[in-house]
């Protein structure tokens, strides 16, 4: 399976964000996407998601097979917005999105236990800190597979334990031969990842 | 043989928009989802009427089952601004949007029509009879009324779906969507009264306006999901 973007730019209310970007990534492959604030990071991962239209370019897939055929339906997307409700426990959200999104990994409690949230389960998702809010939407990439993980800022509100529980996950993940892109100010922990600097247009 | 993967991704489907029903209907019940905003609003309003119109119970009886549908129809606009906002809120929109590669994004709409149907306008049918008492309406005019209430309801749900997704990204689209999708409301209002007056009064018709009424149900079922579901693919940012 590849992940492949050609030429791709992208634009933002009429104005273009960024332009000529492209890469190929092989399974086991990681891509760091680094930039300051405004560069298109967050954009160029929703393009590739599909979340928003391609202006220029084309994102593709290949060797997905029957399961995963398009982009959309290889990826996970993790945004800046965890995608929980609040007025339901820990355990509904993840066992909805497990359901949901097809592709069962992990079961609710064992992907809980990874990410040490274990026994917070029953708690409406709402009563959580920042932080723990963090991990379950993280342990929301394990309940179902998927090669792609599109993640942005995916380490925001974490403590240090955390960060390296999770640099741990994505290597874990690199290993079973899945893809990883993330745009991120922090180091993540993942060795021999290929980066991608973006700047400001203009 | 050749039927059986195709069985499989059937099943997986309904399982998958299963459990998406059952959240949304999770979510309305629980504390803050707003399912009986509609049905205090349906009670506030035909409780009022009857002081306003005054004691003439003739009256209150020939106008009751327009007074109920009018009340229905806005009360069931009340609540759609939510419909897809809540989702676009927390970030649930974006992933809702994503699986559509996998199963039809429309079907998920059709899905999230139908739970918020149940939670929020379901009560008001079952609410609706009693209030016709209050309307000195007779019993077979208060039945009738509220089967087209529950033929018709789920029509402007689905066409009040493609006014939400539209609005979504709108802070205070709740007006702007009641502004949209009212004058498309407005035949399964005309079938709606009709069919209910047609069951007491009686030269005029039950059944045609009745089948029309379900037929624009079922055909806006259609419609609306797809409507709303490509204004949501373009919509996000």
């Amino acid at each position: 399976m590849r992940l492949i973007a050609e030429n791709l730019g992208g634009e933002r209310g009429g104005e273009t964000v960024f332009s000529n970007i492209g890469f190929a990534l092989d399974q086991g492959e990681a891509l760091i996407i680094t930039g300051p604030n405004g560069s298109g990071k967050s954009t160029l991962l929703r393009i590739v998601a599909g979340l928003l239209p391609v202006a220029r370019g084309k994102v593709l897939i290949e060797g997905g097979g029957e399961a995963f055929p398009t982009v959309a339906s290889a990826s996970h997307y993790l945004g800046h917005l965890n995608a929980m409700k609040t007025a339901l426990s820990v355990e509904e959200n993840l066992g909805f999105w497990r359901a949901f999104q097809g592709e069962p990994g992990l079961g609710v409690d064992e992907a809980l236990e990874t990410v040490a949230l274990a026994g917070l389960g029953h708690l409406p998702f709402g009563y959580l800190s920042t932080g723990q809010r963090r991990r379950v939407s993280i342990a929301k990439l394990l309940v179902s597979r998927r090669p792609v993980w599109l993640l942005d800022e995916p380490t925001a509100g974490l403590d240090k334990a955390s960060e390296e529980r999770f640099a741990g996950l994505m290597r874990g993940h690199l290993e079973d031969g899945g893809i990883v892109v993330a745009a991120t100010h922090l180091p993540l922990g993942l060795e021999g990842a290929r980066e991608l600097q973006m700047r400001v247009a203009g | 043989m050749a039927g059986r993967p195709e069985r499989g991704a059937w099943a997986q489907a309904s399982q998958t928009m299963l459990a998406l029903f059952l959240r949304d209907i999770r979510l309305s019940i629980r504390a803050g989802g707003g399912a009986l905003v509609g049905v205090i609003f349906f009670l506030a309003v035909i409780v009022t009427i009857p002081f306003g119109v005054g004691p003439d119970l003739n009256l209150l009886s020939r106008i009751g089952p327009a007074i109920l549908w009018i009340a229905a129809l806005l009360a069931c606009l009340l609540g759609l601004d939510r419909l897809f906002q809540a989702d676009r809120e927390d970030g649930s929109l974006d992933l809702l949007v994503l699986n559509g590669d996998r199963h039809m994004l429309a079907l998920t709409v059709l899905t999230k029509c139908l739970a918020h149907w149940t939670g929020s306008v379901l009560p008001l049918v079952v609410a609706a009879p009693l209030l016709g008492l209050f309307m000195n309406m007779e019993p077979l005019g208060i039945g009738a009324t509220a089967l087209t209430l529950l033929i018709g309801t789920p029509a402007i749900t689905f066409i009040g779906a493609a006014g939400a997704a539209v609005a979504v990204a709108l802070p205070r689209g709740g007006l702007l969507i009641s502004v949209l999708v009212l004058p498309l409301t407005i035949p399964v209002l005309i079938f709606g009264v009709s069919a209910s007056y047609g069951a007491v009064a009686d030269p005029a018709p039950f059944l045609q306006p009745f089948l029309i009424l379900a037929a624009l149900t079922l055909f806006l079922a259609v419609v609306g999901p797809l409507a709303a579901a490509l204004a949501l693919r373009h919509g996000t940012d």
